[in-house]
């Protein structure tokens, strides 16, 4: 069944010139519930805006993006957020932890603007990324690792039916890379939850059954990407 | 509760600029409501001091300063009057009481004040209240060298019954001209809250003839202190219309409330500038909050877009922004109650040391409600241009990096 189905989907932004730049181009796109789907492209395809799109960061300037039956373009702002705070997890390249709190604390204010702070779930999280000694640690005091599992934690906390993550293992060495990857299979599986993940690590495409060639789903020409 | 966690990390976060922030509230707050309510309570209790009398009878000379000399212990002699003077004005059917008082002598800055005992013993100094001796001490014999002190000198001089000291002549200390007259303290006053907390009081005899002073003054008087029956409604004016319309050797200060009150028109001028240089200070204040939080915009954004990410909604991240502008304000007002508290005591103490008259800080004012909810007010409005940033923030944009 499917969980996330895109079809027709379009956005481009002004360039500096005041040229149109075509950025995404996507006929078709399905991922089934609970499936582990990894996109493999370069840099600078669109995969990040694509990501973007599906969370409701960005609004698409043509086409449909239904997630769990809802379709996005018929949300309001307010009901996209609320949409991105209870359906979807999402797990940035950069992690994006607020530094001035905690461990915890990120992963309950996750929760918070989604069904709720639920402390006890946090904590269990946290223990399960291999974090329950650090939870009232501050991202910097943290090592990159760690704070990707925060990450993985606070993307899993609201039991999101999608996890988008986005280049999870950019700032980590291959080793690391590998185990964290292992992890956000393990958490997702384990809570239910479809993966959609955006790598070009070849290691780590390794690791799924389903790869897609993001360039072969997004269909902008050579010229249009370069305008 | 997620929005107040924000606002608190946000201002932990900022913790320099939301103390310096938050102190120029203070500071703005605590001199509004200190000026305000210091001006308000000292022109009342001023106006309202008369020592229990309705009129100063003194030398040609201005009103002001006869009220100011003798009946706050401030300022110089105008000038003395005859004991003919006395008598005439004790002797008036309207006045139910007269009491001369001299001046001219200081016990190490503290002013003797020659008088009778009917200042004591006959005259209310506020309704249903007489000066009152501490246990153990004794009105003056007026034939003798003796003293009553204010608890005010009492307790700075360390005075007590027994204890002896000497005059010293004039009303500005200056230790060589010690007389060489002894007194003796038989009687310390209870706290009245007046100025008469303030002054050594001495039989009147005593001061006028006490050596160096002219022996030609001796039977003159400084002023009387003149109490108006109270069914003679029409007294006061035709008093002032003789003394000081038809006569003109005397002055006839009355009534000493509306003499006060020309002080305070006087320096009216002084109290305007102080609730000016007050509002000023609120105007920066909240420019600051402004300032404060609209330049931590540029570094929060990403933060915002965080929390944007998350799924807070545009709305709850300008009302956290607001929130944290109303904080800054209320943590700022709170401070400011306690500089008001510092500004008031020290005003106050000041005011008690030179006048004996009271303020109270914890006397209310309508300022203490309006102060802080229009600082708080204000800050709050100065919250919503950087609010309005956060609410624009663009998500994709600041989460970086992009691929």
């Amino acid at each position: 069944m499917a969980l996330l189905e895109i079809s027709e989907l379009k956005k481009s932004f002004l360039n500096p010139e005041g040229f149109d730049h075509k950025v995404i181009n996507v006929k078709r796109f399905i991922l089934d519930d609970k499936s582990h789907v990894v996109l493999q492209g370069e840099s600078g395809l669109g995969k990040t805006t694509f990501l973007h799109l599906i969370a409701g960061i960005l609004k698409p300037d043509a086409g449909r993006i239904t997630i769990a039956g809802q379709a996005m373009s018929a949300l309001s702002e307010l009901e996209r957020d609320r949409l991105r705070a209870t359906t979807i997890g999402y797990i940035f390249q950069a992690f994006n932890l607020l530094q001035g709190y905690t461990c915890l604390e990120n992963v309950l204010l996750g929760m918070s603007f989604g069904p709720g702070a639920d402390r006890a779930f946090a904590e269990t999280l946290l223990r399960r990324v291999g974090l329950g000694e650090h939870l009232k640690h501050r991202p910097r005091q943290l090592s990159i690792g760690q704070q990707q599992r925060v990450a993985v934690a606070r993307a899993l906390a609201n039991r999101p039916r999608l996890v988008l993550a986005d280049e999870p293992t950019g700032n980590l060495d291959h080793k690391n890379a590998l185990k964290s990857v292992t992890l956000i299979r393990e958490v997702c599986r384990e809570n239910g939850a479809a993966l959609l993940l955006v790598s070009h690590d070849r290691e780590i495409l390794s690791q799924f059954e389903k790869v897609q060639e993001f360039g072969a789903i997004n269909n902008i020409s050579q010229e249009e990407t370069s305008l | 509760m997620t929005i107040w966690l924000i606002v608190f990390k946000s201002l932990r976060q900022h913790a320099l600029s939301t103390v310096v922030t938050a102190f120029s509230v203070a500071l703005a707050g605590g001199l509004l409501m200190s000026v305000w309510s210091i001006k308000e309570q000292s022109e009342a209790t001023f106006t309202g001091v008369n020592a229990g009398f309705d009129a100063v009878l003194g030398a040609r000379g201005s009103k002001l300063q006869l009220v100011l000399n003798a009946i706050f212990n401030l300022e110089a002699s105008p000038g003395n009057l005859a004991w003919s003077d006395f008598l005439d004005i004790q002797r008036n059917p309207d006045v139910e009481l007269a009491v001369p008082i001299a001046v001219g002598d200081n016990y190490h800055g503290y002013r003797l004040v020659g008088t009778t005992l009917d200042l004591f013993e006959k005259n209310e100094y506020a309704p249903g209240r007489k000066y009152a001796l501490q246990a153990g001490g004794n009105w003056f014999d007026p034939k003798r060298r003796e003293a009553v002190v204010g608890d005010f000198v009492a307790r700075k001089m360390n005075l007590k019954v027994g204890d002896t000291f000497h005059p010293f002549h004039g009303l500005i200390f200056d230790e060589k001209n010690q007389h060489s007259e002894t007194y003796v303290v038989v009687g310390v006053l209870k706290p009245s809250n007046t100025p008469a907390d303030q002054v050594i009081w001495i039989p009147l005899e005593g001061l006028q003839k006490m050596s160096g002073h002219d022996p030609k003054l001796a039977t003159e008087v400084s002023a009387v202190l003149v109490k108006l029956k109270a069914d003679s409604a029409l007294a006061g004016f035709q008093m002032d219309f003789m003394y000081n319309r038809q006569g003109n050797r005397l002055t006839f200060a009355w009534p000493i409330g509306t003499v006060m009150a020309e002080l305070f028109a006087k320096i009216g001028w002084f109290n305007r500038v102080l609730t000016l240089v007050s509002y000023l200070v609120a105007i920066v204040a909240t420019a600051s909050i402004l300032a404060s939080i609209y330049n931590s915009m540029n570094e929060r954004r990403r933060e915002i877009a965080i929390l944007r990410a998350l799924g807070a909604r545009r709305t709850t991240v300008f009302t956290c922004i607001l929130l944290e502008a109303a904080s800054i304000s209320i943590l700022g007002m709170l401070a400011g109650f306690v500089l008001y508290g510092i500004i008031f005591t020290i005003v106050a103490d000041i005011i008690r040391a030179q006048t004996g008259v009271v303020l109270d800080p914890l006397k209310f004012n309508i300022v203490m409600l309006w102060a802080p909810v229009s600082l708080i007010a204000l800050g709050t409005l100065a919250g919503i241009v950087p609010a309005l940033k956060a609410y624009r923030t663009d998500v994709a944009e600041n989460l970086v990096p992009i691929s």
